[in-house]
């Protein structure tokens, strides 16, 4: 909303500079997006005359001036060919910076003529391109005037921006009413005097569709000579970017800028019959003023007359019924559409308007008749003509009740301490009618002010017209006692395992929470119910099943920009479905596989070093490690033989090793590459929570005997995995057996084919006594057999 | 008598000068076995005391035992030379070169928005405010409708939604959340007041430009009780915004704004010096809006089961990316999300700083 200085001042007597009128109307709620004021950067010029321009003595090209000035007169020493006795024009006295030049005037002798100032071209003032010879402006200008003034340039523009509660904002009268009540001047209420009608209309207008079109207020003017509006009008309607069309048309813009109350004008002599507001037919369809056709649909408001459609309600007339120089008999419509309404057919219809802009944000409903008594006024004003009754159809809805207020709301939820008699003063003077209601206030909130419901937005009236600066600083309080953790356990186990993947050498990303579809697909998701309806570009269309897809994407690119070592994590939603549950919390890493280089022997990174670092990460969240169980059953995007799942139960607490190569393939990133994803959510609950005994550890149980240990190679099938047979040992003898530990996988030569050789580590540690020879070898008896029983491997000979 | 003392002076000084002359171990040896081994020099000498006289033997005893004692002494002493000798020989053998980069241990990066996070946490949390979450997937009603954005209303457009494709039965699309401001819903859906809560997360709008990216991150505080009022946000804003910014001295500047789900609704400034193209924070003349605020609408309330003449409370949202470009530096957005590694190691944070007093956030 634009909005020019002068303009405001129609409606706001005040002697505030714009940086005051700028720095209040941010206070009270006007955010002021820019200020552009072409005159200040001219304040050091004025005008002068030129009273002779004689020859310079030491040059041709160049003339010395005597000038009238404000600092009286001068000699100037000035190039222009056109500097001339009587010339009125621009003088910059010595110390202008001058914008055009970038030069700051200096008194210093030209070819010996000192020179006391400079006579300005366009150009040298940036205001046009013309160099060739110093302004010619109206000799009837006073020498000393400022040049802003003088060229009509000392009116800064306001651009704001309304919020969408306020649509009397939308209206100059509006930002000067609430300005007013700030302090900042005197709200000049200008009345509307009806103007009586001298005939009843034949041309009748009716609302058809009361829903949409409440109140449809109509009047005819007949025998007006429309033309170019007067130059005033036409350089305020210049001055907030809109361009000046014909009278009938420019008065109809100005008092929906000044007013926020849209009208609309018809060249009555193209309308047929009753013009009515109506819902739209299937199959109507009119071009509007922007030049476009469009379709009209049942649900949008049209007006038309017995034959044609003639434009759509509230948001843009018709070609066809426009007014123009010819027009000599015009309807005037002022009506008040339903904002809800008309918002969805701007939406639909893509058009852009000044009326589309305050009537889908609801205009005041009670404006009808005003709108069409001030156009009357400006159009008999500049055209002439006879008007007819005002022709009303439709009612407004009521005003809403008025509302009891206890001005001590203002201190309970502001925290400003405002007395009632200000209350009273500040919502009288933003147009709320009030009366005494025993202790409380009744308040009936202004016809314009439907955004007003309740106490809370009396508060706000009251404290931002006393100024929310007003607002102290109490001491923060404090919740008192036991307070739950700040953190749910989920969100703590994240940002530990946060850290523990940081220090195991992974960086921290993060990415978009969605991806393609394609790339969902291609890790077990872009399921129907996880596609964006208006997804920012194709290939973020689809919620992430996992943040795999992004990740290994993001090291890939890494790898393109030089840098092919990528390791990297995210820990971060992602989406099984779109119901709550389905959102889950997961740590996914990924470690590009490239051949270490280094002096010391080092291995290509691969499943063991993701699978010691997810264990080192599960560990570190608090997951029980221990009892989780390997298995290399996995979801299609890993790669078979080479990934594990690790398990509590069979539910999968985290999935480790190298990406299938499919998977890679549809991504487009080069392999190998290894990677892993925590579950967190998956997690059981810790211990201490589900048993409700504190934060207590159990005695720490610590045997005086001193452990001893037994090695054993076994002979198994090459299918046998290491993990049940370790397990075998271990429930060997649950009493004696501290620990087992896989030390040796040999396959080769030395054995079958098809059998590969385990040799573990048996820690035995004793409790009540040392054990005998007799009781290790009963131990590595039970050890043989468990494993026998288990896995069918044999003793290695 | 006098021959035999001379012959132990001259057997000593003899002894003496082979031991130090001795250039090995097996030299030593040969020298201890030829004067104490059982056929050795001192050994004969120490057989032929017991054919002397008491006399003698009183005399020349004691020198031939000085003797014995003093050649032992000197070959032991010899041999810990030999084996210190043959030490020092060793590791100077086994020397390696000490420049050599050892195989170390990559160490990773938090990124800076799981920081800052935690550092608001940290600063909310001493306040007294849990942490609540709330999914990315929401439905309409938490996102908008309970926040009192009345249906088809053009504030709803302002928040440039995206929409699922799918429907529920009524022909519904659930949103991504354009806020954090749901979560304010379901936390006063399910606890009754006094709340006081802040929540974090991704938030997302349908924008894309050199500013704006499609995902992005808030905080969201709430407290309702029945007297909290705007001059309590104030001063918890104040205390959150001096401990985040590590500075003594901020102002704050409310300005009246709009928001459908708080009334009376501000936008808060933070006091700030811009010159020399840096912002800094606490300084200076100039003003920077950093968050939206305001006491919660009674609408809000009663849409969530709360009696608006009974509680009262504020809530407050503020840019968690931008907070992070403030304090740390960052100058764009969009770099947030790259998972450019070079950014991610320059901006990133030791995961051993945890934000606390050690990190410079208490």
């Amino acid at each position: 909303m634009k909005f020019t200085l002068s303009w405001l001042k129609q409606h706001l007597e005040t002697e505030a500079s714009i940086d005051e009128i700028v720095e209040r109307m941010t206070m009270i709620g006007l955010e002021v997006e820019s200020v552009e004021d072409a005159g200040a950067k001219l304040a050091a010029f004025t005008i002068a005359r030129v009273i002779s321009a004689e020859k310079h003595p030491n040059a041709d090209k160049l003339r010395v001036c005597q000038v009238e000035t404000k600092l009286g007169q001068l000699e100037i020493v000035c190039g222009a060919p056109n500097a001339r006795a009587g010339l009125v024009t621009a003088f910059a006295p010595i110390g202008t910076f001058i914008p055009g030049t970038g030069i700051t005037l200096e008194a210093k002798p030209v070819r010996g003529v000192i020179s006391n100032g400079m006579l300005c071209s366009g150009a040298e003032l940036e205001l046009d391109t013309d160099a060739d010879g110093i302004l010619e402006l109206d000799s009837n200008l006073k020498v000393g005037t400022p040049l802003a003034e003088a060229l009509g340039l000392n009116d800064p523009v306001i651009d704001i921006e309304v919020t969408p509660n306020r649509p009397d904002w939308l209206g100059v009268v509006g930002i000067a009413r609430d300005l007013a009540a700030a302090g900042l001047g005197k709200f000049v209420a200008k009345s509307i005097e009806p103007i009586k009608g001298a005939f009843a209309s034949e041309q009748t207008v009716a609302t058809e569709a009361p829903e949409a079109c409440l109140v449809f207020a109509g009047r005819l003017i007949r025998g007006v000579k429309n033309g170019p509006s007067p130059a005033w009008l036409q350089q305020r309607l210049r001055a907030v970017a809109l361009r000046p069309r014909n009278a009938l048309v420019d008065i109809t813009n100005l008092i929906s800028l000044d007013r926020a109350r849209p009208l609309h004008v018809y060249d009555a002599a193209k309308l047929k019959g009753v013009v009515r507001a109506r819902m739209g037919n299937s199959g109507e369809s009119f071009k509007a003023l922007d030049g476009n056709e469009y379709a009209v649909t049942p649900d949008q408001c049209v007006i038309a007359d017995d034959t044609r459609v003639l434009g759509y309600g509230g948001i843009m007339g018709g070609e066809y019924s426009g007014c123009s120089e010819t027009t000599t008999d015009v309807l005037i419509e002022s009506a008040y559409f339903d904002s809800t309404l008309t918002h969805a057919t701007g939406r639909a219809t893509g058009i852009v308007s000044d009326a589309l802009y305050r009537n889908a944000r609801g205009i005041d409903p009670e404006s009808c008749a005003d709108g069409i008594e001030l156009a009357t006024k400006l159009v008999l004003e500049f055209c002439g003509g006879e008007p007819s009754e005002i022709m009303i159809a439709g009612q407004a809805r009521p005003p809403p009740r008025a509302l009891s207020f206890d001005p001590g709301r203002t201190r309970a939820l502001a925290g400003i301490e405002v007395s009632a008699a200000r209350s009273k003063e500040i919502l009288a003077a933003l147009g709320f009618e009030i009366k005494a209601d025993g202790k409380k206030l009744s308040v009936q909130p202004p016809s314009w002010r439907r955004d007003v419901e309740g106490s809370a937005d009396l508060v706000e009236e009251i404290a931002r017209i006393e100024g929310f600066d007003k607002m102290p600083e109490t001491a923060p309080p404090r919740a008192s006692g036991f307070r739950a953790p700040p953190a749910s356990v989920g969100e703590s186990r994240v940002r530990l395992g946060r850290r523990a993947c940081a220090s195991l050498g992974y960086d921290e990303a993060v990415t978009w929470s969605f991806c393609s579809r394609a790339h969902a697909a291609a890790f077990g998701g872009g399921g129907e119910r996880l596609m964006l309806a208006n997804p920012i570009s194709s290939d973020l269309d689809c919620m992430r099943p996992s943040a795999l897809p992004n990740l290994l994407v993001a090291a890939q690119k890494n790898a393109d920009r030089g840098f092919d070592d990528a390791r990297l994590f995210e820990a971060g939603p992602i989406y099984l479905d779109d119901s709550d549950a389905g959102q889950q919390r997961a740590i996914a890493a990924v470690w590009r596989a490239r051949p270490p280089r280094h002096w010391r022997a080092a291995h290509m990174p691969d499943i063991f070093d993701v699978k010691r670092d997810v264990m080192t990460v599960l560990e570190a969240i608090g997951a029980p490690v221990a009892s989780l169980q390997a298995a290399s059953d996995v979801p299609a995007h890993w790669r078979p033989g080479k990934a594990g799942a690790l398990r509590l139960g069979n539910k999968a607490m985290a999935i480790f090793g190298e990406i299938h190569p499919r998977a890679l393939k549809a991504l487009d990133v080069e392999g190998p590459a290894m990677a892993f994803e925590i579950f967190i959510d998956a997690l059981p609950a810790p211990r201490a929570a589900k048993s409700g005994k504190g934060r207590a550890k159990p005695p720490l149980e610590k045997l005086d005997l001193m452990p001893l240990t037994r090695d054993f190679a076994f002979v198994v099938d090459d299918k046998i995995a290491a993990a049940d047979l370790v397990r075998a040992a271990l429930g060997a003898d649950k009493a004696l057996i501290a620990d087992v530990s896989l030390f040796d996988v040999y396959r080769g030569e030395r054995m079958a084919a098809g059998k590969k050789s385990l040799a573990i580590e048996v820690t035995l540690q004793p409790r009540e006594k040392t054990l005998t020879d007799a009781e290790i070898e009963a131990a590595s008896a039970k050890i043989v057999s468990a494993v026998m029983k288990a896995t069918g491997g044999v003793l290695r000979g | 008598m006098m021959a035999k003392t001379n012959d132990l002076e001259n057997l000593e000084r003899d002894l003496s000068a082979r031991i130090a002359a001795a250039s090995d171990d097996a030299g030593l040896e040969a020298i201890r076995i030829e004067a104490l081994g059982k056929q050795g020099s001192i050994s004969a000498l120490m057989k032929t005391l017991g054919s002397m006289s008491a006399d003698e033997r009183k005399e020349f005893g004691p020198k031939l035992n000085a003797l014995k004692e003093a050649i032992t002494e000197a070959i032991v002493a010899k041999k810990a030379m030999f084996a210190e000798a043959a030490l020092e020989a060793q590791l100077k053998a086994e020397a390696v070169d000490v420049t050599l980069p050892p195989v170390r241990p990559r160490i990773g990066t938090i990124h800076p928005v799981s920081q800052v996070m935690e550092e608001l946490a940290r600063i909310f949390g001493e306040m007294g405010f849990a942490v609540e979450e709330g999914p990315d997937i929401e439905s309409d009603f938490n996102n908008f409708t309970a926040l009192n954005f009345p249906p088809k209303h053009p504030a709803r457009e302002m928040h440039d939604t995206f929409f699922m494709n799918a429907t529920d039965e009524h022909g519904a699309r659930k949103v991504l959340r354009t806020h954090t401001s749901p979560v304010q819903v379901r936390t006063m859906l399910k606890q009754k007041p006094p709340i006081r809560m802040v929540c974090m997360g991704r938030t997302y709008r349908c924008d894309s430009d050199a500013t704006h990216t499609p995902m992005f991150h808030q905080i969201e505080g709430l407290v309702i009780d029945e007297s909290s009022s705007m001059a309590d946000l104030k001063s918890v804003l104040i205390a959150a915004i001096k401990a985040f910014f590590e500075v003594d001295d901020v102002r704050l500047r409310f300005r009246p704004h709009h928001f459908p789900f708080t009334e009376p609704s501000a936008e808060v400034d933070v006091g700030c010096d811009r010159s020399g193209g840096q912002i800094r924070i606490g300084a200076g003349e100039d003003w920077l809006e950093i968050l939206g605020s305001g006491m919660v609408h009674p609408n809000v309330l009663k849409n969530c089961g709360i009696d608006p003449e009974k509680y009262q409370g504020y809530a407050f949202g503020m840019g968690i990316d931008r907070l992070a470009m403030l304090k740390y530096g960052m100058p764009d957005l969009r770099a947030f999300f790259d998972a450019d590694t070079r950014w991610l190691k320059h901006y990133g944070f030791s995961p051993y700083l945890l934000p606390g007093l050690a990190a410079g956030v208490g």
